[in-house]
C-alpha cells in the first residue's frame, strides 16, 4: 500500500478528496436532509412524504418561535454592541502601555477558557436572588437591595447579555489590540501633529481604519448569537416562562423533547437562512475588494 | 517664515547616544536637508524639532520663542511622513480639513484653504476619494496638502519620497522645490538620498553618529568635505583615499612617491602630519606611466555609463575610480600613471579625520 502510494503523483489530491468527501456528506448532506425533512410531516421518525412549506407556515404562526426570534434580536444587538464597546475600551487601555499589560490580558482573556455552560452556571449563582448577590447584600444589612433580573420575565434576557459579554469581551479585546498594534506609527505622529484629542483619534481615525478587524469581531460574535444555546440552558432554561427562549433552543426542544422533526427542521433551515442574510454583507464587502 | 534654532540638543536611548550636542541655525525661508545613513539620528532630530520625541537637554527656538516644552500641535509646524499617514477612513477633503476642524477654524476658511491647497497640488479631482483609492504619488500629494493647509511657517519632511518609485521621486523632487519657491516657508527635510540633498537643499546638514559633521551649501559639502566621513558619504562613486604624510615643504609623501601639494588651499596653514588624501574621480588625470610627478596605476576594469565611463584602477594598494570619456575608456592601457588635481583634493588629518 505504501509503495503504491509512493508511486502516485496525486497524493495531495487524495487527501483533499477525502476531506471534501467528509464535508460534502456530513455537512452539506445534513443540510439537504434537514431541508427535506422540513418539507415533510415527520414527527418522531422521518416520513418521506412531501407536504410543501406547511411546516414553515406553522413555524411563523408559533408564538414561542416568534418570541425566540425577538429574543435573539434583543440579545444579539445588546451583546454585540456591549462586547465591542468593552473589548475596544480594554484594548485601548492595553494599547496605552499600562503596567503589567500581559497580566491584565490574561485575566481578561481567561473567561474565554471557561465553557459557556460553566459561565452560565456561575452567573446563575451570582444572580440568584436568594443565594446570590441580592442575598449577600441583604444579609450584609442592605434590606431593600433588589436585583432579581434572573427571575424577572422582562429582565431575564439582560442577564444573558451580561454573562455573554463577560465571556466574550476578552476575545474581542485581543483581536482589537492586535489591530491597534498594527497601526502605523506615522499615523499616530500625524495625529499628534494635528493636535487631535485622543478620543477623537480613536473614534474618527483609528477604529474607522480598522474596519476589517471589527467586521471579523462582529462575525464571530454573530455566530455566537445564532448558536446561542448552552448559555440559555445553563442560566435560565429559557425561562422564566418563555422569556429567554432562543431559536437554537427552540429547534433542539422540538427535535428531541417534543419529537416534531418537521417543525424543528424548518426552524433549523430558517436559522441557516438568517445566518446567510447576516453574513452576506461581510463577505460582500470583504471579497469585493479582491476581485 | 520663521527661523529655527537648535541649541545643544542631546538625546540618548538606554545608554546609546542618539543626538550628541546638535547645534543648527536655520534661517527663515531656508530649505535645509538633513542627510545621513540610517541610524545616524536624523529622524530623531526631526522628531525632537516637531516635539514628537523629548530631548534630554537643549533648546529648540522657533522665531524667538522657546518651544522645547510645547506639544507638537502647539509649535506651529506641519509635517509630511514617509508612509504618508493619511487618515484611512476619511476622504481626501476630510483629510485636509480634519486638523482645522479640531482647531476650530470657521467653515468658510476651511473650505477656502482646502480649495487653495487642492489647486496648488492639482488634487482637485481626488477630493472625494478615500486614500485607499489613490496611488502612492497621489497619497504623497495629499499628505503634503495636509501639511500646507496648516499654514505653518515651517514644514518638516521625514523621508517623504522614499516610498515612491524612481521616476515619480524625480518628478516630486522638482515639484517640492517649486513649492518651496512659491510658498517661501522654512523647510526641514530628512533623507538618506544624497541626490535629493544635493538638488533641493539651500544647505545640507550631514549627520553621523548623532553629530552634525558639516552644515553647508551642497556644493561646498561636495567640494570641501569637512571630515573623512562626509567625503566618503557624499558623491557616487565614493571619493578615493590615500594614506600618507604631509611634509612641511608642501609635499605629500606616500610609499615612495612624493607629490606637490602647494596648490592646495589649507584652512590653517600646512603642518607636518599623518594625513589622508581624498580625491574625487573627476579630479584624477590618467597619463602615461613614468610621467614626472605621477603615481603608477594599473587598470582593473572599466564601466561604460552611456554619457561617460568609469575606470577602476589599482593604485598603491587602493582601488581608485576615475571618470573617463567613453573613447578614453575604450582605448585605455593597462599600465598608466595618475596625476592629481591638488587644488581640488582634500586633506584630512589621520588622527581626527577632520579637513586640513
Amino acid at each position: 500500500m505504501r509503495a503504491w502510494l509512493h508511486r502516485q503523483s496525486f497524493k495531495p489530491d487524495v487527501t483533499v478528496a477525502v476531506f471534501f468527501g467528509v464535508v460534502t456528506i456530513f455537512f452539506y448532506g445534513s443540510i439537504l436532509w434537514t431541508f427535506y425533512m422540513s418539507m415533510t410531516r415527520s414527527t418522531l421518525m422521518p416520513s418521506y412524504e412531501l407536504i410543501g412549506f406547511d411546516q414553515y407556515v406553522k413555524l411563523f404562526t408559533n408564538y414561542r418561535w416568534l418570541v425566540s426570534c425577538m429574543n435573539m434580536v434583543i440579545f444579539g444587538v445588546l451583546f454585540i454592541i456591549g462586547t465591542l464597546c468593552f473589548g475596544a475600551l480594554l484594548a485601548i487601555f492595553a494599547d496605552r502601555r499600562i503596567q503589567a499589560e500581559s497580566l491584565f490580558r490574561t485575566i481578561f482573556l481567561y473567561p474565554l477558557a471557561v465553557s459557556l455552560i460553566v459561565t452560565g452556571l456561575s452567573w446563575r449563582w451570582v444572580l440568584d436572588p436568594v443565594n446570590g448577590l441580592q442575598g449577600l447584600m441583604r444579609s450584609a444589612g442592605w434590606e431593600s437591595f433588589t436585583f432579581d433580573w434572573l427571575t424577572n420575565p422582562d429582565r431575564a434576557i439582560y442577564t444573558l447579555v451580561i454573562a455573554s459579554i463577560w465571556h466574550s469581551t476578552g476575545l474581542v479585546m485581543v483581536i482589537i489590540l492586535a489591530g491597534l498594534r498594527g497601526v502605523d506609527n506615522d499615523l499616530w505622529r500625524a495625529i499628534r501633529m494635528e493636535g487631535v484629542p485622543l478620543w477623537r483619534a480613536y473614534l474618527q481615525v483609528i477604529f474607522p481604519g480598522m474596519r476589517p478587524v471589527i467586521a471579523s469581531c462582529v462575525v464571530l460574535l454573530m455566530s455566537e448569537v445564532i448558536r446561542g444555546y448552552d448559555l440559555v440552558i445553563a442560566m435560565t432554561k429559557g425561562g422564566p416562562g418563555i422569556a429567554t427562549e432562543m431559536p437554537a433552543k427552540f429547534a433542539v426542544d422540538f427535535y428531541f423533547a417534543r419529537v416534531n422533526l418537521g417543525l424543528a427542521s424548518a426552524a433549523s433551515i430558517v436559522m441557516l437562512l438568517i445566518s446567510l442574510v447576516m453574513l452576506t454583507p461581510y463577505f460582500y464587502s470583504e471579497f469585493r475588494k479582491r476581485i | 517664515m520663521s527661523s529655527v534654532s537648535i541649541r545643544q540638543i542631546r538625546k540618548s536611548f538606554a545608554g546609546l547616544t542618539v543626538l550628541d550636542s546638535v547645534d543648527m541655525e536655520i534661517a527663515p525661508g531656508e530649505f535645509v536637508v538633513i542627510l545621513g545613513s540610517s541610524g545616524c539620528g536624523k529622524s530623531t532630530l526631526l522628531n525632537v524639532i516637531a516635539g514628537l520625541d523629548d530631548c534630554d537637554s537643549g533648546q529648540i527656538l522657533i522665531g524667538d520663542v522657546d518651544v522645547s516644552h510645547l506639544e507638537p500641535s502647539q509649535r506651529g509646524l506641519a509635517m509630511v511622513f514617509q508612509s504618508y499617514a493619511l487618515f484611512p477612513a476619511m476622504t481626501v477633503r476630510r483629510n485636509l480639513s480634519f486638523g482645522m476642524e479640531i482647531a476650530g477654524t470657521p467653515k468658510a476658511t476651511i473650505a477656502e484653504k482646502v480649495a487653495w491647497a487642492a489647486r496648488l497640488l492639482q488634487i482637485e479631482a481626488l477630493l472625494d476619494r478615500k486614500p485607499s483609492q489613490l496611488s502612492g504619488g497621489q497619497r504623497q500629494r495629499v499628505a503634503i496638502g495636509r501639511a500646507l493647509v496648516r499654514s505653518s511657517s515651517i514644514c518638516l519632511f521625514d523621508e517623504p519620497l522614499s516610498n515612491l518609485d524612481a521616476k515619480l521621486r524625480a518628478e516630486t523632487r522638482v515639484e517640492l522645490k517649486q513649492l518651496h519657491e512659491t510658498l517661501k516657508s522654512t523647510m526641514i527635510y530628512v533623507t538618506h538620498d544624497q541626490i535629493e540633498a544635493m538638488t533641493m537643499a539651500d544647505r545640507v546638514a550631514v549627520m553621523h553618529k548623532g553629530k552634525v559633521e558639516q552644515f553647508a551649501e551642497p556644493q561646498t559639502v561636495y567640494e570641501k568635505p569637512a571630515s573623512l566621513f562626509v567625503a566618503g558619504f557624499i558623491g557616487s562613486p565614493a571619493m578615493n583615499f590615500l594614506k600618507g604624510t604631509l611634509e612641511g615643504t608642501l609635499r605629500f609623501k606616500t610609499h615612495d612617491v612624493c607629490l606637490d601639494a602647494s596648490s592646495y588651499g589649507f584652512a590653517a596653514g600646512p603642518t607636518a602630519a599623518e594625513v589622508i588624501l581624498g580625491i574625487r574621480c573627476e579630479d584624477v588625470d590618467v597619463v602615461e606611466r613614468g610621467t614626472p610627478d605621477s603615481i603608477p596605476a594599473t587598470l582593473a576594469f572599466t564601466e561604460l555609463l552611456g554619457a561617460d565611463a568609469l575606470g577602476w584602477f589599482d593604485c598603491l594598494g587602493q582601488r581608485f575610480s576615475v571618470k573617463l570619456t567613453v573613447d578614453a575608456a575604450r582605448a585605455m592601457q593597462r599600465d598608466v600613471g595618475f596625476r592629481f588635481n591638488m587644488s581640488k583634493a582634500s586633506f584630512f588629518l589621520a588622527a581626527t579625520e577632520r579637513r586640513l
